[in-house]
């Protein structure tokens, strides 16, 4: 049952293949191929829930000789994010890219970033993590400078020069630990790893190399400009999907195998950088001119959330206080995941239709396309964390944790980017009730409207209704009432 | 102001640097662990093939191998998506042509050698790769506008030809009940040389049509003017 | 025990002058280069800590780890070179777009892109009238 868990790299990857090499069926082949894929992460994630951790190692060999793969209830509840999202941009890529010659170019790059997304979520080996990463950039990149024009090419090259900096210094970190060591996995490392100068060095490697990937303030200044400029579906993808493989791959290094020496000094430095791009992203996203920017911003800001459970969860000990904080942050990455994507895909359209994205001149055609504007609207209630979704509780997760744990200067942050969060989402809305004339007809496209309203319905009431299922998944117990 | 900054950033980094060298230094000065040396060397008579490197990339490792293929592949990929490749450059005249015509069959035999000599010595499907790609090079630079590559349906065949077959030998295996790329006892070595002869064709003809440096099949007529900085629409 | 710290250390101070040259510097192909160096750097420390003794085979791994590190760095470099070249076509003719960054949010409408070889996907759909 283990040996299934190659399945969520290889079937993109095989599809990426196929697509390649059939450039007129690509479409075809990427739409089925996406499918399974998702298919597959679906029954890993629950196979992790009913029977809890699986684990294997390739090439019959065991560990440390070769390279393991492993899911638990933290990779399992990534991995059923990234299935759910990625299937719904593929499906609203496939008439997006509909007769524009991009869709060749599309499909097998996609499918390479979904094959190293699953395969980051799913390593247990941290050379392998640094391939990954590497495609994952790769393809990223390459995605984000597809339509062509001047500022997304110059944007996604400084996008991939600093992916490349950041993985370059992450494998530094791993050189030493395998010095130290003499092995590349984590689990064996865990084990072995100690409070040592040496595993401190390679911790403070890796994780400034990963919070660089993935935009962590003030690491953020290459972010808004990739992402704002690529095209709608691939915006979402580098917005809601690969910013969060850099993430875990950040909160499981801290929380497991770097457990023994991370304390609370080190976690405050995390969290202040966390409450920095909480209130800088958010600013900036008032601020933004294009709709687009400011969905890049909030991205900023939401990452910033996510640190800010970092100090807590080191000041708690072990037990339900700590577990319900776990599952919060990851609650909220996940909401992040379904919102952003959403959120994106929906504003993809409102530029199609307008040729533009400028928030101060959207109100006729925010009036002309009542789905868009509503999935907007619901995506945006989500990156507020107004109740019910997913976020709202775990910013409450995150607010009663600060009380518990006395330390109460994270509670400003949060309310005042909820408040900065909330004008900007409705500093967008309120084109939508503008003084244009109402509009003689509406605009509808099933096929792109449709993924981005369940995106954006899932973040607001899949997570936010049934959060119990993330805790159980998480191998906890239930979600707080 | 800017040389601020740099001598700045350069005292910063100095420090960093100053860092990490007492960190290595305190590294390597500890009681070498268990490492996985003498665990790669003791099983490498299992592994069909003796040279260890290879061992390591073909059979321990085969998995990084595999994705290592597919970021090569993206890269390409990225690089299509780009836009059609610039024009050649003009034909080499008659002393140089005769150098291409020697070196080029040389290089390709040179990288057939290669593969074949990985499995004992140092060598493989990279380093095999890696010199026909430089055949492709150098027929470019020749005036080859094609790079003596093949038209586009069949370029694109080849570039996934080796992370194809590899996924494909990975995945038959996983099927047939031995677990993703675990070579049954035995047949590793035929595996293992299957798995590389792809490899190196995709690596020679992804090298090559990155160094093309655009989509295949359109914009590669010749201009006499040598090398051209602007694509044709 | 020193030839090997040598090798490594030279490789770090190798990663550390990348990264400044990285940072300092504004053209572009001056950034791949230091980009390639640093990860050369990086190379060295693999090589270095392959190294066990004068009478052991060196480790086979890290070898190994440098090769597939090798073929990521040329394929991302490749991938900057193309990205590079695209650019500088773009900016040709009279560049006069702004890019998109913090500082130029108020930046209005995008360009038309500039090269129409390739249908952007900026045309409407087949729409539905609703009443």
């Amino acid at each position: 049952m283990a040996d299934l868990l190659i399945l969520p790299v290889l079937v993109p990857l095989l599809g990426g293949l196929l697509a390649t090499a059939l450039p007129v069926r690509s479409a075809l082949v990427g739409t089925l191929a996406a499918l399974a894929t998702s298919l597959s992460g679906l029954s890993i994630t629950l196979l992790v829930w009913l029977h809890g951790d699986l684990g294997t190692v390739l090439g019959g060999w065991g560990v440390p000789l070769g390279i393991g793969l492993s899911a638990d209830g933290l990779s399992a509840a990534l991995l059923a994010m990234a299935s759910l999202v990625a299937l719904a941009i593929s499906i609203y890529a496939g008439s997006y890219f509909a007769g524009s010659a991009q869709a060749r170019h599309f499909w097998p790059l996609w499918l390479l970033l979904w094959s190293a997304l699953n395969g980051v979520f799913l390593a247990a080996d941290l050379f392998n993590l640094y391939v990954m990463l590497e495609l994952l950039g790769l393809s990223a990149a390459a995605l984000g400078a597809l339509t062509g024009k001047r500022e997304a090419i110059a944007a996604n090259l400084r996008y991939l020069l600093v992916g490349l900096l950041g993985s370059l210094t992450y494998l530094l970190g791993v050189a030493l630990l395998y010095t130290a060591y003499g092995t590349l996995d984590i689990g064996l490392l865990g084990e072995r790893l100690g409070p040592t100068p040496i595993a401190a060095t390679a911790l403070a490697l890796m994780v400034s190399g990963l919070a660089l990937k993935t935009a962590l303030f003030p690491l953020h200044f290459w972010l808004p400009p990739a992402h704002a400029n690529a095209p709608a579906p691939v915006s979402a993808a580098l917005s809601a999907l690969v910013v969060k493989a850099s993430f875990y791959l950040i909160l499981r290094l801290w929380t497991e195998l770097f457990a023994p020496i991370t304390d609370i000094g080190a976690a405050t430095l995390l969290g202040l950088l966390g409450a920095g791009a909480v209130l800088w992203g958010s600013w900036r996203a008032l601020r933004a001119q294009r709709l687009k920017l400011l969905a890049a911003y909030s991205t900023v800001a939401q990452i910033g959330y996510l640190f800010l459970f970092f100090p807590l969860l080191a000041s708690l000990p072990p037990g339900t206080a700590r577990d319900d904080l776990f599952a919060a942050c990851v609650l909220m990455a996940l909401t992040h995941g379904f919102a952003k994507a959403g959120f994106f895909l929906a504003a993809g359209l409102v530029q199609q239709k307008a040729g533009h994205d400028r928030i101060s001149e959207l109100g006729g055609v925010a009036q002309r396309m009542p789905a868009t504007t509503f999935s907007i609207a619901l995506a945006g209630s989500a990156l507020v964390g107004l109740p019910p979704s997913g976020s709202f509780i775990g910013k409450w997760v995150l607010m009663r944790g600060a009380f518990e744990t006395g330390q109460w200067w994270w509670l400003p942050v949060t309310v005042l980017g909820t408040l900065l969060a909330a004008a900007y989402v409705f500093r967008v809305l309120s084109r939508a009730f503008g003084l244009e004339p109402t509009p003689l007809q509406f605009v509808t496209n099933a096929r792109t409207e449709i993924p981005a309203l369940l995106l954006a319905f899932a973040s607001v009431a899949l997570l936010g209704l049934a959060a119990g299922p993330v805790w159980a998944v998480l191998g906890f117990g239930a979600a707080p009432a | 102001m800017k040389r601020d900054l740099a001598l700045l950033l350069g005292i910063l980094l100095a420090l960093l640097a100053a860092l990490l060298l007492w960190a290595l230094h305190a590294t390597l000065a500890l009681e070498p662990g268990p490492r996985l040396a003498e665990l790669a060397s003791a099983r490498l008579e299992q592994t069909g093939v003796s040279n260890p490197v290879t061992a390591v990339l073909l059979n321990y490792r085969a998995y990084d191998t595999l994705l290592e293929l597919a970021v090569l592949l993206a890269a390409l990929l990225g690089i299509w998506s780009l836009g059609p490749a610039p024009a050649g450059y003009q034909r080499s005249g008659p002393a140089l042509a005769a150098l291409v015509d020697w070196i080029v069959p040389l290089a390709i035999l040179a990288g057939g050698y290669m593969l074949w000599v990985g499995g004992h010595a140092p060598g493989g499907a990279f380093q095999a790769g890696a010199l026909l790609g430089a055949a492709g090079v150098i027929l470019r630079l020749s005036g080859e506008p094609s790079a003596g590559l093949p038209g586009e349906p069949a370029q694109r065949w080849l570039v996934v030809l080796g992370a194809g077959v590899f996924a494909l030998v990975g995945g038959g295996l996983l099927a047939s009940g031995f677990g993703f790329l675990t070579y049954p006892p035995g047949q590793a070595k035929w595996l293992i040389l299957l798995i590389e002869s792809a490899a190196t064709v995709a690596i020679g003809v992804t090298l090559t049509a990155a160094y093309v440096g655009g989509r295949p099949g359109s914009g590669t007529a010749h201009n006499g003017t040598g090398q051209s900085r602007t694509v044709q629409r | 025990m020193s030839a090997q710290f040598l090798y490594g250390g030279a490789g770090i101070l190798l990663f550390a002058l990348g990264l400044w040259s990285l940072l300092v510097h504004e053209a572009l192909l001056r950034k791949l280069i230091a980009i390639n160096i640093a990860g050369g750097g990086v190379f060295h420390v693999f090589i270095a800590i392959a190294y066990r003794g004068d009478t052991a085979p060196p480790d086979p791994v890290p070898h190994a780890l440098v090769l597939t590190g090798i073929v990521v760095a040329v394929s991302a470099t490749a991938l900057v070179l193309a990205l590079h070249r695209r650019l500088e076509q773009a900016e040709e003719p009279a560049a006069d777009a702004e890019v998109l960054s913090e500082s130029a949010s108020a930046s209005s409408a995008a360009p038309p892109p500039r090269t129409p070889a390739e249908r952007t996907p900026g045309t409407p759909h087949p729409e539905t009238p609703h009443g």
